[in-house]
């Protein structure tokens, strides 16, 4: 059991098992963001029931926070680790011959991501616990308590046109990101087998879909407010 | 053809090294690679230089000594090829060629082009063998039903020549497609089950203790390998560990 703790392979196993959870979550997340295109008020709805139920706040919301400050630190870890096993770099070194750009810069596009959720943190999550644990207001309602609130704090943020593009850009660094981490993610937990060629086409989708959905929801409201 | 060559030089271990200009002359299209070198150290030695020290035996692409890193890939731009068998036409009249030793912590230079490969051979010594009983009453090999398409897959691990172009051409030095050959080539046959979890937990042992790199699927490896290993190897290592893990 000891090398499930430090081996290699065992960096690998984790990295691909919080990518698991953290690709989920995305899906989750993209689910319930596509639903205020269609209908504010499921989106309210929704939102006030991620943010208002205790299984999700207390218990599903620390996993996701370990999970993401986990596959950061790893991947900080491993870049640090694998740059220093090669002390004298090639004086030339044609690394586009053999693998993807997205392969090869995983630890920038990753710091891109790492830079957006700041911003996304400071958008949503931080006035988010503020109004809910530091306020103490779990009501979710507007100010004058005329509905929910989540569907205009969403539409107002996504009024500043810089801010839109920072989020575009973002999400364009995640699909290049997931590009190579969604197949990746499952080579190294072992899974190379006859249906690799449907999961690497399906990872494809997944990686250019997901995050082109939220380009789609960000300029929606930014365009359609 | 007339080159201009572009060499790694280090006198020994604890030189510094540098890279060094050279033009070589009278090179024709149809010598390998190696046998440009030959010229251009003919020359050095005409003009009473110091040849250029680099690895090479079989010249046949079978004994996996030859190891330079040319025009930043392994084993030159052809693909599963060895030096040895990488051929003066796929360049041209005037062409600036770089040449460097594999670069990797694990593989220190020795001189020159030349590096030190013995981290393979210690992974070997940890569990890349079977423990077969040589006093002639071994059973024969072909006694045991094996299905073609495990003898197929075992067969293609077990061409890995152990050159260390997977580790070359890794942005992070890992040697997990050589290791993984190693593995499978065992794991796939009846007669390396008996030793099978001892010998991927020590091989990966030995593995990390080389400070080679993690692994992080570029899959680099797998194109510059010149006998074709392929990634789904690494998967199968990582299977195999786990279980290993699990059970060890």
């Amino acid at each position: 059991m000891s090398g499930l703790l430090s081996s290699s392979l065992a960096r690998k196993y984790a990295m691909a098992l919080s990518a698991f959870f953290l690709m989920f979550f995305l899906l989750q997340h993209f689910a319930i963001n596509v639903t205020s295109i269609f209908s504010a008020d499921t989106f309210n709805e929704l939102s006030h029931f991620m943010g208002t139920n205790p299984l999700i706040q207390y218990a599903l919301q620390p996993v996701l926070l370990f999970g993401v400050v986990f596959h950061f630190a790893m991947g900080f870890v491993l870049e640090f680790k694998n740059r220093n096993a090669r002390k004298v770099s090639y004086a030339k070194n044609n690394g586009g011959a053999n693998s993807t750009w997205m392969s090869r810069n995983m630890i920038y596009s990753g710091l891109v991501i790492l830079a957006f959720m700041g911003l996304h943190f400071y958008d949503f999550w931080i006035p988010e616990l503020t109004t809910k644990y530091i306020q103490g207001d779990m009501s979710g309602l507007l100010a004058n308590g005329e509905g929910f609130r989540y569907f205009e704090e969403l539409q107002h943020k996504f009024l500043n046109p810089v801010r839109v593009g920072v989020y575009v850009l973002a999400f364009v660094f995640l699909a290049l990101h997931l590009l190579h981490g969604f197949n990746a993610a499952f080579q190294s937990v072992g899974a190379n087998n006859k249906y690799t060629k449907g999961l690497k086409t399906f990872g494809k989708a997944y990686a250019i879909l997901i995050p082109l959905g939220f380009i789609i929801i960000a300029l929606y409201h930014h365009f359609y407010h | 053809m007339d080159l201009i060559l572009k060499i790694w030089r280090q006198k020994g271990s604890n030189d510094k090294g540098q890279m060094v200009e050279y033009n070589v002359t009278d090179i024709s299209e149809h010598m390998s690679f190696l046998e440009m070198m030959d010229v251009l150290n003919e020359q050095l030695v005409a003009k009473d230089e110091e040849p250029v020290a680099f690895d090479h035996d079989c010249r046949e692409g079978i004994c996996g000594m030859c190891s330079m890193y040319i025009n930043g890939e392994a084993h030159g731009p052809d693909r599963g090829i060895t030096t040895c068998q990488l051929h003066m036409r796929t360049f041209n009249d005037g062409d600036t060629i770089t040449i460097e030793p594999f670069r990797a912590n694990a593989f220190p230079v020795i001189k020159d082009l030349v590096v030190d490969r013995m981290a393979f051979e210690r992974i070997q010594q940890a569990g890349g063998f079977i423990s077969v009983n040589t006093s002639g009453n071994t059973q024969d090999a072909n006694a045991i039903p094996i299905s073609k398409h495990a003898a197929d897959e075992a067969m293609d691990a077990a061409t890995c020549i152990g050159c260390g172009a997977c580790v070359a051409s890794c942005k992070n030095s890992s040697a997990m497609l050589f290791v993984s050959a190693k593995v499978s080539q065992y794991a796939l046959l009846p007669q390396g089950q008996v030793e099978a979890t001892d010998r991927v937990l020590n091989m990966v042992k030995q593995m990390d203790e080389e400070s080679f790199g993690n692994c992080t699927n570029t899959g680099a490896c797998e194109v510059e390998c010149p006998k074709g290993i392929s990634l789904e190897n690494i998967a199968r290592m990582n299977r195999e560990y786990l279980v290993a893990s699990l059970k060890g």
